[in-house]
């Protein structure tokens, strides 16, 4: 086992798949600039050369078709997208071409590809420099969506899309770039081995969370146990797209108290999905208390240091809003 | 290339009067000849099976019919190979036709059974046959642009000399990720030729009210690539011009335009000719182009310079007719896909 950073594991998955998998070839803009990805693929270009790692035109569009295109050719390829916001400019190529080119030429060919979108927030970047739509994507069949919190799950994840026949989206949060952890050396894995997992038992919540906001998730339970000797179950979703949630279903009825935090808005969003599915599947009445959704603001990210402070929520917010669930 | 005066004037490629005597036969020989005209009048033949079909109400999907624009296809398709890689758009029948001339996998397809190209999932405006080179259709204009360009950029990587080949329209080349795909087909010498059938209308808006000419070859131009304006009805044209650029391509990657005026007879969507979409088209117009019929442009040459007569002609129609009613009767008697496949192939 090797201690390592989410970025570095990151760049790892890439160092393997390149290595190993001739036909993984990676594009997307500001591949050869360290300021656009973080250190997460630093100098694949001198390693593995510029044919194969390409620096693209301001064409998310044309670049993301491409990659769709080059899947459908025996190709593996990446599409880097440095920000989810710019990533909007090729909603063609993923929602009408990439999730449903199988179903619609019954299963002849998939678009084996993978677009890696950057959670990129913070810093006062405001409204276009700071989405999360990962439950726009999670809303489309065919599309498969996953959030990599841990950084083994970085790596692995990243490896496990780029090998799965069907279009993924991949999003890392720039916020968890200076994780660390220990690691296994890589092993491939069916990306079906990716499904919500729980990460921490507990006995009188559930909370369920995803890429950075299992980061928050995991301090909340040592808080509330501190604090207040509450035991939260703590569960990562990891794949939000198909979702599987037998995970969730047999901690409520442990727990029976749900809380999910999310950092995309509330409405319709991957929190509502999550809330309704576990009720759907689960006893009547299995709920000592109205079910939590903790999520971003209804409104766009902001710019102003004074509001950006309260848009994203904080530990202390995370707190006083799960305590409210114990005193209704 | 053409110099920038004939650019944008569509009568200097097609003239008003154009007829057979101006078809030139190069150094093409009778069986290619015959094998152009059996493969335009065998597209023909079937879209007018569909279109009658549709207008019956046995098929229930939209169809997009390539009436009048069957010799871009026919003159392109002679030059590739298998594992090239083709990409259609609505209006995909003759693209596919002419590399897989399977009518009854496609009169399947339409009707939605399972013995179609797409299994019965796609129906007219997703067609998709990848052993033969056909990757797909779809009817989202300029959909499948940039996937031809990955297509095309693929191969390179691959090393393999295959090409890629996108079809659009001229609306398509009004859509933004058009002219990505052109400057990054350039900048990357991507193996990937461009077919612009401009039939002179999207939908029911005529190139005049869209676009400041005529023409669109002019993109090509504005990204440095080579590029070639011919008449879209002339088979033989287009077969010599896609010849030398293709095998260009095949040896040094890069991209071509090809821009093919031509005109469609039936309206953008079904079987009505003088109404298209609810707008009234000049029935001058439709006559003046059908004058122009590519097929009956080298029915008429050929005759005329003895390669072929009219009871060769009377002969090669009566062969398709009888390849018609039995593929579509064949078609109209297949199975459905399962009610269960309905939720198949979401995910692999």
């Amino acid at each position: 086992m090797i201690k390592t950073t989410y970025s570095k594991a990151i760049y790892d998955g890439f160092d393997y798949l390149l290595e190993n998998h001739p036909e993984v070839f990676i594009l997307g803009q500001g591949l050869w600039s360290p300021w656009y990805v973080g250190n997460t693929m630093n100098n694949l270009e001198t390693k593995y050369g510029k044919e194969r790692i390409i620096d693209t035109p301001v064409s998310e569009s044309a670049c993301t078709g491409a990659a769709v295109g080059a899947s459908l050719c025996g190709m593996k390829p990446v599409i880097v997208h440095p920000r989810m916001d710019f990533m909007l400019y090729s909603m063609d190529a993923i929602v009408n071409q990439a999730a449903k080119w199988s179903y619609m030429f019954g299963g002849k060919s998939n678009a084996s590809v993978t677009i890696r979108a950057i959670i990129n927030r913070g810093g006062c970047q405001g409204a276009q420099h700071s989405q999360s739509l990962h439950s726009w994507f999670a809303h489309i069949p065919g599309l498969r969506v996953v959030m990599p919190s841990s950084v083994q799950d970085a790596r692995d994840i990243l490896v496990a899309s780029v090998l799965c026949p069907d279009p993924v989206i991949y999003i890392d949060d720039r916020w968890l770039y200076d994780q660390e952890d220990y690691i296994d050396p890589i092993i491939e894995k069916n990306i079906d081995y990716f499904q919500p997992k729980c990460i921490e038992k507990g006995n009188d919540i559930t909370i369920v969370c995803n890429s950075y906001s299992t980061f928050l998730g995991k301090q909340l339970k040592n808080l509330l146990f501190e604090r207040e000797k509450i035991s939260a179950e703590l569960i990562d979703l990891r794949s939000i797209n198909p979702l599987k949630i037998d995970v969730m279903v047999n901690s409520v009825k442990k727990t029976r108290r749900l809380l999910v935090i999310d950092g995309g808005w509330k409405s319709c969003g991957l929190s509502s999905e999550i809330i309704t599915s576990v009720l759907e599947n689960s006893p009547t009445n299995i709920l000592k208390c109205a079910p939590k959704r903790i999520t971003l603001p209804n409104c766009p990210a902001p710019s102003s240091p004074i509001h950006e402070k309260i848009y994203y929520p904080d530990l202390d917010y995370l707190f006083s809003e799960t305590i409210k669930i114990f005193k209704n | 290339m053409l110099d920038n005066q004939k650019d944008n004037d569509i009568s200097s490629i097609i003239s008003d009067d154009f007829s057979y005597e101006d078809i030139n036969f190069f150094d093409l020989e009778k069986p290619i000849l015959e094998k152009f005209l059996y493969s335009m009048l065998l597209i023909r033949s079937c879209e007018y099976k569909i279109a009658e079909a549709k207008k019956e109400g046995l098929i229930k999907g939209p169809v997009h019919l390539g009436v009048g624009q069957e010799a871009i296809a026919v003159g392109i398709a002679q030059n590739l190979i298998k594992t090239d890689r083709v990409f259609g758009a609505h209006r995909s029948h003759s693209h596919l036709l002419s590399i897989n001339q399977n009518i009854h996998a496609l009169f399947a397809e339409v009707l939605g059974k399972v013995t179609g190209f797409s299994k019965g999932m796609g129906g007219s405006m997703h067609l998709s046959n990848p052993e033969k080179g056909f990757y797909g259709s779809v009817p989202i204009v300029t959909g499948t642009v940039p996937l031809a360009l990955g297509a095309g950029l693929a191969a390179k990587l691959q090393n393999s000399g295959d090409i890629a080949v996108a079809y659009l329209g001229d609306g398509a080349t009004e859509e933004g990720v058009f002219h990505e795909c052109l400057n990054f087909a350039k900048i990357s010498n991507t193996p990937i030729l461009f077919v612009i059938e401009n039939n002179l209308f999207s939908s029911h808006m005529h190139i005049s009210l869209r676009q400041p000419e005529e023409t669109t070859i002019r993109f090509a131009k504005a990204n440095n690539i080579k590029c070639e304006l011919v008449n879209g009805n002339d088979v033989n044209s287009i077969y010599r011009v896609s010849s030398s650029c293709i095998e260009e391509m095949r040896k040094r990657p890069e991209p071509f335009l090809i821009e093919a005026i031509t005109y469609r007879w039936f309206g953008h969507v079904d079987w009505r000719e003088d109404i298209d979409v609810g707008v009234s088209r000049s029935k001058d117009d439709i006559a003046n182009w059908k004058k122009k019929d590519p097929i009956k442009l080298l029915k008429e040459a050929m005759i005329h310079n003895s390669y072929w007569s009219i009871s060769e002609q009377e002969s090669l129609e009566d062969k398709i007719q009888k390849e018609i009613t039995s593929a579509w009767s064949k078609a109209m008697n297949d199975p459905y896909p399962s009610k269960d496949d309905l939720l198949q192939n979401v995910y692999e």
